[in-house]
Order: C-alpha cells, then sequence, then structure tokens
C-alpha cells in the first residue's frame, strides 16, 4: 500500500471493530498501538486481520522508549516486527519520548532535555529500531507540560536533525503543537511554519481539555473531546504550506459511536482532497 | 552541571514513583536534587505523575471487570492504585498486567471480609490468558475412535493453548460467572468448592462449570500423564466421578489439542 493513497484515517477502537471494516469511505485507514495486539491470537488479532484486509493499516507504538538512555527493548522489537510482517502496514510511527526504564514501564509518554547526548542516543535507537523492522518508521513530537532545563537544541530542529542522521520520517501531531505551545507558551503557527516538510510522513489530529484537577491553566492531550477549530486551523494552514499528507484523528476516551467520528474524518478527508485538487489545477 | 539522560531518567520516575508527591521543602532524608525539585515545583509535574498512575489504573480495571463489578469503581481505583505502587507494570502489553494481582487481593486487609475477591481476579486473568491465547488446531473426539483400548490408555491429550480451567474452594464459579454476565447470584447460593473451565470457540471466550475431578484430569494432561494414569487421578480426587462422560463434554467444549 503506498503511503500517498491514504487520506483520512481514524484510531481502531475495539467497540468499532464492525463498523470499521464494513466502512467503505474512500482514503479511508486505521491505527492502532501495536501493543495491544501483540498476542499470540484471538479474537483482537482476527478483526485486525480482518479489518487489514479492507483496509491501510498502521501501526503506532507508545512503548519502544525511543528517548531511554538504553537501547529497544530486543523482545519488544522483535514482537513488533512479528506484527508488522503480519499486518504489513503502510506506516509505523513512535514517539520521541520515553516510557520505559529499568525493566519497568511507565505508561505515558515521558519528556527529556534535547541535548546532544540524547540526540545521539534517539539516533542509535531508532537506527536500531529500523533495522529491526526492516523499514523507515516516523517520530511524533510528543505534548509537554514541563519546562525543563537543560535543553541544547529546539524540538523542529531536534526533529529534523534525528530525521537527517537516522533516515527516520517524522509524525506532525498538531493537536500537540497546540497544546504544549500553550502550556509551555511558544508560538503554535511558528512550530507549524517551520516544521520540516520533506520528512513529514503523517499527521494527528485529536482533541484536548483543560486540566480540571488544578488551577493550573494547563491544556491536557486527552483525546477525548471532538477536534478544536484553533487545532484545525493550524491543520490547514499545514497542508496549505506543505500538501496533502495522511492524516489520523485519535480517539482513546469519550468515545462516541463510529459515525460520529467518520464525520469528524470526512471534514478532514475534504480538507486533503480540496488540497489535492489544487495541486492538480496548478500543474 | 550537566547531567546523564539516564541521571535524568532515574530522578524522574523516582520523582514519579513516591508514594506521597515529594515535597520541594521537605526535611525528609533525601530531598529532590534541586533540578528535580524545579520540575515537581511545576503543575505540569502532576499531569505525568497521575498520567502514569491513571494508565496503570486503567489497565486493571480493564483487566479485572468482575472485580470491579463485584467491588464498584471507587473501590477498584483505590485498590488499583495501593498495587500499582507495590507492583508498576514490567510490560508494555498492558493485557498481561497485574499477574500478582489475586494473590495481592488474597492479602490486602481491606478486601479480608471477601474472601472470594481473589478468586474471581484468578478467574478474570484466566479469561485474559484463553483470549489472547495462540491458535492451534483442536483434537476431535472422532480421532480417538480408530484407536485399540492400548493405544488409548497411552496417548497424551494435550490441553489446548486457549484452555484454562481452576478448583476453587469457593462458590467461585457462580460467583464469577454470574457477576460476569451481569446476572443476580443464586439466593441461597450454595457455598462450595466449584470448578471453572474456560475456553475459546468460534473467536470468543466461553465458560462452563467443572468437577474437581475433572480440574485434576486436566492438570494430569497438562503435566504429560497418559489418558489411563489422568484418568486414574481424576477417580482419585472425585471416586464417584462418571468419566466417560466428563471426557464427552471436554471434546464437545473442544479443549484439546492436536499433539
Amino acid at each position: 500500500m503506498s503511503v500517498s493513497a491514504l487520506g483520512a484515517g481514524l484510531g481502531l477502537k475495539p467497540e468499532h471493530y464492525e463498523a470499521a471494516h464494513d466502512c467503505a469511505a474512500p482514503g479511508l485507514w486505521f491505527e492502532v498501538h501495536p501493543e495491544n495486539y501483540m498476542l499470540g491470537g484471538g479474537p483482537r488479532l482476527a478483526w485486525l486481520d480482518a479489518i487489514g484486509e479492507r483496509h491501510p493499516l498502521s501501526l503506532h507504538g507508545v512503548s519502544l522508549s525511543l528517548a531511554a538512555d538504553c537501547p529497544p527493548d530486543e523482545a519488544h522489537l522483535q514482537r513488533l516486527r512479528m506484527l508488522a510482517e503480519r499486518v504489513q502496514p503502510a506506516l509505523v510511527s513512535e514517539h520521541l519520548a520515553w516510557s520505559a526504564w529499568r525493566g519497568q514501564y511507565n505508561p505515558d509518554l515521558l519528556p527529556f532535555p534535547r541535548t546532544g547526548g540524547a540526540l545521539n542516543r534517539i539516533v542509535d535507537n531508532v537506527q536500531r529500531t529500523q533495522e529491526r523492522l526492516g523499514r523507515q518508521i516516523a517520530v511524533e513530537n510528543p505534548s509537554h507540560y514541563l519546562c525543563l532545563d537543560g535543553h541544547e537544541w529546539d524540538e523542529i530542529e531536534f526533529l529534523a536533525e534525528l530525521s537527517r542522521r537516522s533516515g527516520c520520517g517524522l509524525l506532525l501531531d498538531v493537536n500537540n503543537v497546540h497544546v504544549s505551545a500553550h502550556n509551555l507558551g511558544f508560538d503554535a503557527a511558528a512550530y507549524i511554519d517551520g516544521f520540516p516538510a520533506e520528512a513529514l510522513l503523517e499527521v494527528h489530529l485529536a482533541g484536548h481539555r483543560q486540566d480540571s484537577s488544578e488551577h493550573s491553566g494547563l491544556l491536557i492531550d486527552s483525546h477525548d473531546a471532538p477536534i478544536a477549530d484553533a487545532v484545525w486551523s493550524l491543520y490547514e494552514r499545514l497542508i496549505e504550506r506543505i500538501g496533502p499528507r495522511p492524516t489520523l484523528i485519535e480517539r482513546d476516551d469519550q468515545l462516541p459511536t463510529f459515525a460520529e467520528l467518520l464525520v469528524e474524518r470526512d471534514h478532514a478527508q475534504r480538507l486533503l482532497e480540496r488540497r489535492r485538487r489544487h495541486d492538480a489545477l496548478a500543474c | 552541571m550537566t547531567r546523564s539522560l539516564a541521571e535524568f531518567q532515574d530522578g524522574l520516575i523516582e520523582a514519579l514513583w513516591a508514594s506521597e508527591p515529594m515535597a520541594t521543602n521537605s526535611t525528609a532524608v533525601a530531598p529532590p536534587a534541586d533540578w528535580l525539585a524545579r520540575l515537581i515545583a511545576q503543575p505540569g509535574f502532576a499531569v505525568y505523575r497521575n498520567t502514569v498512575m491513571k494508565g496503570c489504573v486503567d489497565a486493571l480495571r480493564a483487566n479485572f471487570p468482575t472485580v470491579e463489578r463485584l467491588v464498584g469503581a471507587d473501590w477498584m481505583s483505590a485498590t488499583a492504585c495501593v498495587f500499582a505502587q507495590q507492583c508498576p507494570p514490567t510490560q508494555p502489553q498492558l493485557i498481561s498486567y497485574g499477574d500478582g494481582f489475586a494473590e495481592f487481593l488474597q492479602r490486602f486487609e481491606p478486601a479480608r471480609d471477601l474472601p472470594y475477591l481473589a478468586e474471581i481476579a484468578r478467574l478474570d486473568r484466566l479469561w485474559l490468558e484463553a483470549f489472547a491465547a495462540a491458535e492451534e488446531p483442536r483434537l476431535e473426539l472422532r480421532t480417538l475412535s480408530s484407536m485399540t483400548p492400548i493405544q488409548l490408555a497411552e496417548l497424551h491429550l494435550r490441553p489446548h493453548a486457549a484452555a484454562r480451567w481452576h478448583w476453587s474452594v469457593l462458590p467461585a464459579f457462580s460467583l464469577w460467572r454470574c457477576n460476569r454476565e451481569g446476572i443476580d447470584v443464586p439466593d441461597p447460593l450454595l457455598w462450595q468448592g466449584e470448578g471453572t473451565l474456560l475456553c475459546r470457540r468460534e473467536n470468543r471466550v466461553v465458560w462452563q462449570p467443572l468437577s474437581v475431578g475433572g480440574c485434576a484430569f486436566l492438570d494430569a494432561c497438562a503435566d504429560g500423564h497418559t489418558l489411563a494414569s489422568a484418568s486414574d487421578l481424576a477417580l482419585e480426587a472425585q471416586p464417584a466421578l462418571d468419566f466417560n462422560s466428563l471426557l464427552a463434554g471436554l471434546f464437545a467444549a473442544r479443549v484439546f489439542a492436536i499433539d
């Protein structure tokens, strides 16, 4: 499956297996966390196989822990390779973050100071991953909640250099940019405008919410709401500049019906098609 | 001073998993380093701390739905927090998280009045194992029909990868099944030992009661005993067992794999 054939896709949820399987919307594709499908067998894998026969799939990992100061777990890489061989995904991606550390798995995407040392480590980890999988992966910008001491690199420059040195692609999560820009106080539009287009393989869109636990003023990348207007605006700004890219809508909590999610997905699909028509007219 | 990536990660993990949020002005034996104190003081630190804990709690709630139905979401979430502090996940496949949850519940003081809770957790766990087990071809009863009595006696029946069974001295099957299916527990409930058989049919996990002799028989088969020896052990565990009927029931449940 050529990546250029991918339009707007949806994160695949078990509650939607049947509707996802049966849906014939043009450009539709699905993304899953491979960790949920690293099983010996059973109904979950059977659904993934069945949906994969009708729609392109993408594996979006959350636990490779590329930014940990150690190589990725070989057993985990092996499981990822086996799953990738089974479902033949159009895209494989991970995060610029860490989670597994010293034999413990911390279910989050944790931050780190973007130093030269960290860059060397992550280049090695991405290269090792790509060698084991025999393919390129895309690395995603995470959402941020903390001001860290000791950054030597700007995030965009760090990702661009990581891509240049490891050969990886990039995944731009527009909602993460909006959330992080609010939380850390930078200009989201400038980030979108500065993101390296040539390495960009996939775009993520999702909903967020205000942090309700304290009066922190933070935005949380919660994936539990429709995509905010501000994020749609950033997305339009992005594809206006760089052209269409496979775009994925993530929804993990407060899950609506498949039909409701599809309405949101169709909006992204229309924006992509409008941009494609624009390119065609310009030729 | 430049910290290595590893030092940063060790510090952040210690702070994220501290049983009480680390106080920046604490007089504790080892207050956090200045750089870590500056992180902990930011409101964003709680976001990571809460997300890590929520990830563990959500996984345990998903993996032990029958326990949650019995105790309620609040009790389950609070208990899952205590468990996660003691036993953080070691694997990113969170479907396998909670390996020791049943044993934890058995010694968990607030669960002392619910002596069956650990057994319910065991059955939820076995359900997950049956759900996620590898595919393999089933052994059909008709395969046995062409065998001589001597061949049958020496036959090794191997339980299928997706077959799970458990004998409990409590009425664990009734309690688990009723709560899993969302139906009322029989009243009065006969307070006696019960066995449970879980297996996968047509890609669904299904369950049924299993006698003490049936559990002993499957234990023996899994341990590599011959059919003759395993049936002896089953009859030892349950002298009144109707063995032919048990064997027919196990084949109907498609419990055995082709060896």
